[in-house]
């Protein structure tokens, strides 16, 4: 018996399979006098040919987005230009592997310059010139394994470049050495169902093709475990996917208390997967994509043409939009100043619409155009309102476009007290509890070092939550969560214990809350939330919750 | 020698799918062509990576050169297609 390995844990399954190792990228190795300049060209030209087949073969066994990423990838490697620079290279003297760095580097150097969408391409140059290095020096090619049978993934830690990789049929379960609960690996994992243990420092030593059974509740990583273990875990992992799949429809709690499920919506490639999800809406459909790296704000057609497919793909479910929420994290060369001290606590959100009401009013036109020949429930709610005048005038616009229903996003502290004032002129809310959290404990939600004041279970956040819930519930208007909390099947319990009326959340997390909410009567969540807010941290609140549930 | 000029007709520039798409259609033409900005140093329109490092954006002129046989043939082709939205054509 060997000893487990602790790491942090994600989502509630189990999952066992060898371990397949995300290669590292070689070192790029002292240059080296070329003897046989011509071979060395040669050697180059037949580097760069092995990787494009290589991603075309893995393109040609791949499905959807992540086919097409790998065929742009071959396409990319399979440049004429870039293998003539780096033959050319070669044949004056340089070896093979600097050949092909100072070409690849080239180009990576251009696209950078370029900006914008080209620019987004630059690290995916460097990924074919460290896979072309690694192929021409026979070492393993880094990137994601491709064992040809399911696997658990290990790796240092998964970067957004892989996500789409990741072929959710054949990874089992993902374990990282790095990362934390809010890491990209998390949300990784959560989006594809499986269990995840990330922040595991001896996962280092896993070697390939070891067996590993992976813990997602607990956050254990069991190695060479008992065939026993194994049987016992799949055999309860069949049994609650079954449990799982046995709960369809909308949400509601033992007893019949409504608790509308939605899904959050950010990017055009996710739109399939969350229609087809089993939700009654979006609850939050975020607009950035559209503005991201552009020089200037999208026009009222395109941005319409984007709202469209949305509408119609969700029609005759409620889809809630939210406006621009540009700034802080995601600035923009037209919407955000870029001298900002703090550009968290800056001009962001709902607030470039007062420097710049042109952007907010063309965007509230296409949403307003789009939902007109649309049968969705059309919502529509700005981010980061502090005081309710901001909120009024927010909503005073979104009617004058002729769209009946707007909020409020409850994300500043202020916002959170002031509930009811805010409800004078706002249909619904919506509590992004990342930014709510960030705000409440002046803690910059982008250090990983201070994960312990930004954890969702902090009793102070929750107060503030049912503060804005109980205002909201006097006047009568819906207020939702979306955001990671939202998807934890124990604080969704909460969250509705507090007066929640909707959950918003990764179309993967849905039929876990689902099922928790139906295993709970609303008395039963009020006293969860009750043991939650007198918990003295968020540990403790974690821990008595889930040791409070009922048996599943 | 033969060119043409041609306005970026795709939404989000020749970037991503118009730009492979554009890069495809040349590798099939018989003449090698040159792409670039009038009055600028031209790039091989077979290179996706150069195609890519022009930046072109929506509304944006580009030059299409080519000499040879059936030179005349292959710019107009890729002019229509430069010329079309690709990132709306399904």
């Amino acid at each position: 018996m060997t000893e487990l390995m602790r790491g942090i844990g994600v989502g509630t399954g189990s999952a066992a399979g060898p371990v397949a190792r995300m290669a590292p990228p070689a070192p790029l190795p002292a240059p080296r006098a070329v003897t046989d300049p011509a071979a060395e060209a040669a050697a180059v030209r037949a580097a760069l040919g092995a990787v494009v087949t290589g991603l075309e073969e893995r393109a040609a066994r791949t499905s959807g987005t992540g086919a097409e990423v790998l065929a742009a990838q071959a396409m990319m490697a399979a440049d004429p230009v870039l293998a003539d620079r780096a033959a050319e290279l070669a044949e004056q003297g340089t070896d093979g592997a600097h050949a092909l760095t100072t070409a690849f580097d080239g180009f990576r150097a251009e696209l950078t310059a370029a900006g914008g969408y080209f620019a987004e391409r630059a690290p995916d140059l460097a990924d074919l010139r460290d896979r072309a290095v690694a192929q021409l020096l026979g070492l393993p090619v880094p990137g994601l394994p491709d064992p040809g049978h399911p696997y658990v993934l290990v790796a240092d830690d998964l970067a957004p470049a892989d996500t789409a990789l990741l072929d959710p049929e054949r990874v089992l379960a993902l374990v990282t050495v790095h990362g934390g609960p809010t890491s990209h690996t998390a949300i990784l994992a959560k989006a594809l169902g499986v269990p995840a243990v990330v922040g595991c420092a001896e996962a280092l030593g896993l070697a390939d093709g070891r067996l590993v059974l992976v813990h997602g509740a607990d956050g254990l990583v069991e190695p060479d475990p008992a065939p026993e273990a194994v049987e016992r875990a799949t055999a309860r992992e069949r049994r609650r996917r079954e449990l799982l799949a046995g709960f369809r429809g909308p949400g509601r709690t033992a007893d019949g208390h409504p608790v509308a499920l939605l899904v959050n919506l950010g990017a055009p490639h996710e739109l399939a997967g969350a229609a087809a999800a089993d939700a009654e809406g979006v609850g939050l459909f975020r607009t950035e994509f559209l503005f991201l790296d552009r020089a200037e704000a999208p026009g009222p057609a395109e941005q319409a043409a984007a709202y469209r497919q949305v509408f119609a793909a969700f029609a005759g479910r409620r889809v809630v939009v939210r406006t621009l929420d540009a700034g802080a994290d995601k600035p923009l060369p037209f919407a955000t100043a870029a001298d900002e001290p703090n550009p968290a606590l800056g001009v962001r959100g709902l607030r470039t619409a007062a420097r710049d009401p042109q952007l907010l009013e063309t965007q509230l036109a296409a949403i307003a155009e789009a939902a007109r020949d649309s049968t969705a429930q059309v919502w529509v709610m700005a981010p980061m309102v502090s005081v309710p005048r901001e909120a009024a005038a927010f909503a005073a616009r979104v009617r004058a476009h002729g769209l009946p229903t707007a909020g409020a996003m409850i994300e500043v502290p202020a916002a959170a007290l002031r509930t009811d004032r805010l409800a004078e002129s706002c249909d619904f809310f919506s509590v992004g509890t990342n930014d709510l959290a960030q705000y409440a404990f002046a803690a910059d939600r982008t250090l990983g070092s201070l994960a312990e004041l930004l954890d969702p279970w902090q009793p102070a956040l929750l107060e503030l939550v049912a503060t804005a819930a109980a205002s909201a519930a006097a006047q009568g208007r819906p207020i939702g969560v979306c955001g990671e909390a939202a998807g934890d099947p124990a604080l969704a319990l909460v969250l509705v214990g507090l007066g929640i009326t909707s959950l918003s959340a990764a179309p993967a997390s849905l039929p876990e809350v689902r099922a928790a909410l139906a295993a709970h009567t609303l008395a039963q969540c009020r006293a969860l939330a009750e043991l939650a807010l007198r918990a003295d941290d968020a540990d403790t609140a974690r821990g008595q919750v889930r040791s409070s549930m009922s048996a599943r | 020698m033969h060119s043409i000029q041609v306005t970026v007709g795709s939404s989000s520039g020749l970037h991503a799918r118009p730009a492979s798409m554009f890069v495809q259609a040349s590798a099939r033409q018989p003449v090698k062509v040159t792409v670039g900005r009038p009055g600028q140093p031209p790039v091989d329109a077979r290179s996706l990576l150069s195609v890519l490092a022009l930046a072109a954006r929506h509304g944006e002129v580009l030059e299409l050169t080519a000499s040879g046989d059936g030179a005349e043939d292959a710019l107009k082709a890729l002019a229509d297609l430069l010329a079309t939205d690709l990132d709306a054509a399904a």
